[in-house]
């Protein structure tokens, strides 16, 4: 349509001359920051979390913390419930079949992505905030590629969320305390999360051309749009009701404060 | 009551930003003052603008850095004493102080597979429900402010990646042909992947944070094309299936000629004109001429001299005076 | 400077890229002819887009008592008679079919329950009759014509190679002159406004698809492109123009903010529900019912209520009048003192229904108003009153082929710059159906033309040049005055003395200081160089916007009466005598404007038998009746 790229003499292909990298006077940095923060901390809350081998089962009420479910270590003791295939090792977390999945799941989601991609790896900043890098590939190539596996991710999240209910439940036989209320709200959290992923919603009906055709999937789709608008929010607030759990269980496991009991 | 306000002036050569200070009235937007600098200190500032109301998305410029449409900014937003600075879009070639080239977009609008009608429906017999139709009604109301574009750090930030990168407006493009319920192409994803570059998005939002109709450019188009392409591609079983059924070819029927009855029985489709092709010697991409040159009924570019004028000129209509060196 | 001229040859050229232009550009490549499309601003920024409501076609498919008929007599109704009939009989037969085409062209339109295309009640139109998508009917039709046109050079692309060999877009390109050779079309002298360098299309046939002339009013909702630059085009290559007294101000545009003031607010927040009312609270529009429509419309607030729910068995709201008589209304009730703060009235829709669905009814409104304005439209009502829209008026052509009369061959038009179909007032939804009716039908005898050709007419050498110097004058002169204050004061005269309600002194008045401006246009002078210079752009198009604005002034102190978008203080009725008369405006050799009558073609008696006799005898003579009886 248009004929500026063959008309001779049309002028240069330079942009214009602004000099200032980027003109935006608004307070742009402030969210990659808040995001850099709160992603650091909790990592590092995790991974010492994950490598203290202790304080993650409270054997009264059934307590097991998400960080250690399902265990399947030799340290584990009465918190196994799968067996204990695997040796103890410091190196190894007792829930060394979930952990690498909940992590590829969060790792590659659409929202956290974003987060990262913005707060850590400046790629850009923020929006009309130049890229801290000279070249871009984007996700195209090796190893981001691998970004697109983001569904088998959420298959073994759905799988995760079901030991972690199936957790929940069980503690619930020694009775009612706090830590049940609190374990329950962290399941209740991490289903939204999972199901308002966007690949959930692909799944759930995205991907059909004729909603028309197909009724109920189109109510499931409906549903998920529904959930996946606060997929940010969820990401956020599950990463609060983990660490929270996980600290109430620990608290309680090393003796710190007891458990609020409501039945028994 | 006077603001101040800077304002980038200049060209493909060089420019910076003025700085003016100019009458703001209540209830005015930012396009009504770039208004009243023409009507005063400068006649000549260069603006694109049509509509006024944020339905054309011609007025798109970055006001204090955002990519914004200048007609939908209102004075209000901004403090009484701020400076507001007002600068190009960057990410296009300049023409003139506003104005930018935004040929790239174009250019991309026209590599991006048309919507195919399903055969055998004849006009007035397609028939749709409501609910298929809602998704690519969200991304037809797209007014091309080509802020998104703009916006898009891929090829703001990294100019190289142009060729291979079409950019969120095409992704939307795309998605909204996909999920056209009649239309007969049976595959657009592999299109965007491989030629439109979807692989280059990292899904950062700034397209659908600047986006002035709102649209859920990521959410709803973008990630929806990438999920649909991991169905393609990624699947490891889908993947093979394609492979042993050879199902991997893009159909090129949405290709086939268009036709119309015309008038007075001109068939429509068949080239009968007698006009030489427009353009000069158009090169494509590759710096080559293209096939076209062949076929048209004349080579080359039109002569500069207009057609009726055949070479050499008889001596007589030559106008020439033989210089005179003893002259004074 | 340079006079560098770029040449090139095709077989149609298109002036102006909007509905009417897009379809006549596709329809000339269709028929195989080289095409190219001109057009002042972006490919796809046309106004077309700020088209709100619909596109009326005949489909039935709400309401499948609706065919050609109901239309053709409801457009001859709002038109007041004064309608090209047999305009009006193609637009009511053809729209369904050019509806129906848009959606093979990927168009999507809103559905309704068993999956054809939805339609909306809309002014003057008695049953639900309008195409739409949400409240953004024109930019769905205008993205599908340019995604239409970007398929076709897709197409040849695939053939030949190249995107632009046979229909090419030239974006950002003004026209301003048309060149001849004697009396047939040869071409188009214009500018790249980007580089401000001369071009010369070669071609033997013209399309004009420019759009109207609302740049020539203060409050307008039209953009800059809108200075009739196709009426003055058609006017000097010997063509004639119709009927330019007939201007519609739109009922309800936007009048607070004044940044915003002119722009839109759709017809459909009415014909969904919304009322106007007065400073006081009082729904007017009961008061304003005319004679003529007094049996279509309710006469208490409850049966127009009742009309919402079931349009069979009551009369509909009075705000849903023709937009000439709301717009007559406003301005009456706000002379009367009876208007809001900003000079309008209110249109409220938030007392009339809940917030979630003023948002699914009217997404575009309600997004309008909370960026452009701060008002939230499902809280408080609009302030609103009338904006010039429309022009009725154009270049007289013949029905059938949409070939301008005159002298002239070789020129078609189509779209708003072309005259006659809407009559003296056009009813909402009838321009985009008549864009793509009369585009087509132009594309079509365009190319049909060309093939009747013996030799191709040539532009003569003295004329470019002479087109050339005429674009450079306001860049060489100096001294001159500033195009942007001299548009100003153009405004100001058309908006004060041509405006909604007009007199006789006043116009006479308006014709006299038109002729000081033509002294002081012919001396605009523009700062500045070729490149992008908007500030020369618009000294060009002045001389356009003046002689357009003649015209209408000339023609509306001749017609003594009120019709439709024609309202005179001192003839306030309808004169059966004046329907037949036509008002044809042409350029002498001494550039001054030339008024003269011709009758309005008379219908057939076919046509004449689709109206009961009561009714035609509120608008034809006695003779004209009497002749109908003896038929």
């Amino acid at each position: 349509m248009t004929t500026t790229a063959t008309r001779p003499g049309g002028g240069g292909k330079a942009r214009a001359a602004i000099a200032a990298r980027t003109l935006r006077t608004d307070r742009w940095w402030l969210a990659p920051l808040v995001t850099f923060i709160g992603l650091g901390a909790w990592v590092t809350y995790a991974t010492v979390r994950v490598f203290m081998h202790k304080w993650f089962f409270v054997d009264e009420y059934h307590y097991l913390t998400p960080f250690y479910s399902p265990c399947i270590t030799d340290a584990c003791g009465d918190a196994a419930m799968f067996g204990t295939p695997l040796p103890k090792f410091f190196l190894l977390p007792e829930a060394a079949f979930t952990l690498p999945f909940l992590l590829l799941f969060r790792l590659t989601c659409y929202y956290y992505r974003k987060a990262y991609y913005r707060a850590f790896w400046l790629s850009p900043p923020a929006c009309a905030v130049p890229d801290g890098h000279k070249s871009y590939s984007g996700e195209t190539r090796f190893p981001l590629i691998f970004q697109n596996a983001h569904r088998y991710a959420f298959y073994a999240a759905v799988i995760i969320s079901v030991i972690n209910t199936w957790d929940a439940v069980h503690a619930q036989t020694t009775g009612l305390g706090l830590g049940n209320v609190i374990l329950w709200v962290n399941v209740i959290m991490l289903w939204a999360y999972t199901l308002s992923c966007h690949s959930c919603r692909h799944i759930a009906g995205g991907r059909l051309k004729h909603f028309s055709k197909h009724p109920v999937r189109y109510r499931f789709w409906t549903f998920v749009s529904k959930l996946n608008t606060r997929h940010m929010q969820l990401a956020w607030i599950t990463l609060g009701t983990l660490a929270l759990t996980d600290f109430y269980i620990m608290g309680l496991a090393a003796d710190w404060f007891t458990d609020l009991r409501i039945i028994n | 009551m006077k603001r101040h306000f800077r304002v980038w002036r200049g060209d493909a050569s060089g420019g910076d930003l003025r700085d003016f200070d100019v009458e703001v009235n209540e209830g005015e937007v930012v396009l009504d003052i770039i208004h009243r600098l023409q009507a005063t200190e400068a006649p000549d500032l260069a603006c694109r603008w049509n509509c006024k109301a944020g339905k054309c998305g011609s007025c798109s410029m970055e006001i204090n850095g955002k990519p914004r449409l200048g007609c939908m900014t209102r004075m209000s937003t901004f403090e009484e004493n701020e400076t507001v600075t007002i600068t190009p879009i960057r990410t296009f070639p300049i023409i003139r102080d506003l104005v930018t080239d935004v040929s790239f977009n174009y250019e991309k609008a026209r590599q991006t597979p048309a919507f195919a009608p399903p055969h055998g429906v004849a006009p007035g017999e397609y028939r749709m429900q409501q609910v298929d139709v809602e998704r690519s009604q969200e991304f037809r109301k797209c007014i091309e402010c080509f802020l998104c574009q703009n916006t898009c750090h891929v090829i703001r930030d990294h100019d190289e990646n142009k060729p291979a990168f079409s950019g969120p407006r095409f992704f939307i493009r795309a998605a909204e042909l996909d999920m056209h319920p009649l239309d007969a192409l049976p595959d657009r994803k592999e299109y965007a992947q491989a030629s439109q570059g979807l692989g280059f998005c990292n899904i950062t939002k700034c397209c659908t944070e600047v986006c002035p109709e709102h649209i859920k450019i990521t959410d709803n188009a973008i990630i929806p094309m990438k999920e649909r392409v991991v169905d393609r591609r990624y699947d490891p079983l889908v993947w093979l299936g394609r492979k042993i059924l050879r199902r991997d070819q893009l159909s090129d029927d949405n290709m086939a000629p268009s036709t119309s009855p015309g008038v007075a029985g001109t068939s429509g489709g068949v080239p009968s004109s007698r006009a030489r092709l427009p353009e000069g010697a158009p090169v494509g991409a590759d710096g080559h001429m293209d096939i076209a040159e062949l076929v048209a009924p004349l080579q080359g570019g039109l002569s500069p001299f207009g057609e009726d004028i055949t070479f050499p000129l008889p001596p007589e209509e030559v106008t020439y005076n033989h210089p005179d060196p003893g002259r004074k | 400077m340079s006079t560098r001229i770029e040449r090139h040859l095709y077989d149609v050229v298109v002036i102006g890229a909007g509905g009417a232009g897009l379809r006549a550009a596709i329809e000339a490549r269709l028929a195989g002819k080289r095409t190219a499309i001109i057009s002042k601003s972006l490919f796809g920024k046309a106004h077309t887009v700020m088209a709100e409501g619909g596109a009326a076609a005949a489909m039935g498919n709400v309401n499948s008592k609706d065919n050609w008929m109901v239309h053709f007599r409801d457009t001859m109704r709002g038109g007041k008679f004064l309608n090209n009939f047999r305009m009006a009989e193609l637009h009511a037969k053809e729209a369904p079919e050019r509806i129906w085409e848009l959606e093979t062209y990927g168009a999507l339109f809103d559905r309704t329950k068993d999956g054809k295309i939805s339609q909306r009640n809309f002014g003057g139109h008695e049953y639900p009759r309008l195409a739409h998508v949400g409240d953004r009917t024109g930019l769905e039709l205008i993205r599908t014509l340019q995604q239409k046109i970007v398929s076709l050079q897709q197409e040849d692309f695939a053939e030949t190679g190249s995107y632009d060999s046979r229909i090419r877009v030239f974006q950002e390109t003004t026209v301003t002159e048309l060149l001849l050779d004697g009396d047939r079309v040869a071409g188009a002298f214009g500018y790249y406004r980007e580089s401000g360098e001369f071009l010369l299309f070669e071609a033997p046939a013209v399309v004009l698809a420019t759009g109207g002339v609302g740049r020539s009013y203060k409050v307008t909702s039209n953009s800059w492109e809108y200075t009739g630059d196709g009426h003055a085009l058609a006017l000097r290559a010997g063509a004639t123009l119709i009927n330019m007294e007939f201007l519609q101000f739109h009922p309800t545009g936007m009048v607070w903010p004044p940044s915003v003031k002119g722009i839109l607010v759709t017809e459909s927040v009415r014909g969904d529900g919304g009322v106007l009312r007065n400073s006081e609270g009082k729904r007017f529009m009961f008061d304003y019912v005319p004679d003529v429509f007094r049996k279509q419309y309710a006469e208490t607030e409850e049966e127009a209520d009742r009309w919402y729910t079931d349009p069979d068995n009551n009369r509909r709201p009075p705000e849903l009048l023709p937009r000439d008589e709301v717009a007559r209304a406003i301005n009456s009730e706000v002379k009367a003192g009876r208007g809001s703060p900003a000079g309008g009235v209110y249109l409220d829709v938030s007392t009339r229904m809940p917030a979630e669905q003023i948002i699914r009814r009217l997404p575009s409104m309600h997004h309008q108003f909370k960026e452009l304005a701060d008002v939230d439209i499902t809280k408080e009502p609009m302030e609103v009153g009338p904006t010039c829209h429309y022009v009725m008026g154009g270049i007289e052509v013949d029905p059938d082929s949409g070939a301008a009369l005159g002298t002239v061959q070789g020129l078609f038009a189509a779209g708003e710059v072309s005259g006659g179909m809407h009559g003296s007032n056009r009813l909402g939804g009838n321009s985009l159906s008549d864009l793509l009716v009369f585009g087509k039908r132009a594309g079509e005898h365009a190319s049909a033309y060309v093939d009747s050709l013996g030799s191709r007419p040539k532009p003569s050498k003295v004329d470019v040049a002479a087109a050339a110097e005429v674009a450079l004058g306001p860049l060489v002169r100096e001294g001159g005055e500033n195009p942007y204050t001299l548009q100003q004061d153009l405004q100001a005269v058309m908006g004060d003395l041509v405006g909604i309600i007009r007199r006789e002194g006043e116009l006479s008045d308006a014709l006299k200081k038109l002729q000081e401006l033509r002294v002081r246009v012919a001396n605009v002078s523009a700062s500045g160089g070729r490149r992008y210079n908007p500030g020369w752009h618009l000294a060009i198009d002045l001389r356009n916007m003046l002689v357009v604005s003649e015209c209408t002034a000339k023609a509306a102190l001749e017609r003594e009466e009120s019709r439709g978008g024609h309202t005179r203080e001192d003839f306030p009725k309808m004169s059966p005598e004046w329907r037949r008369v036509n008002l044809v405006c042409s350029l002498e050799e001494s550039g001054e404007v030339h008024l003269e009558r011709k009758p309005v073609p008379r219908m057939r008696n076919e046509l004449f038998d689709l109206f009961e006799r009561s009714e035609l005898a509120k608008y034809l003579t006695e003779e004209e009746l009497a002749e109908l009886e003896a038929v």
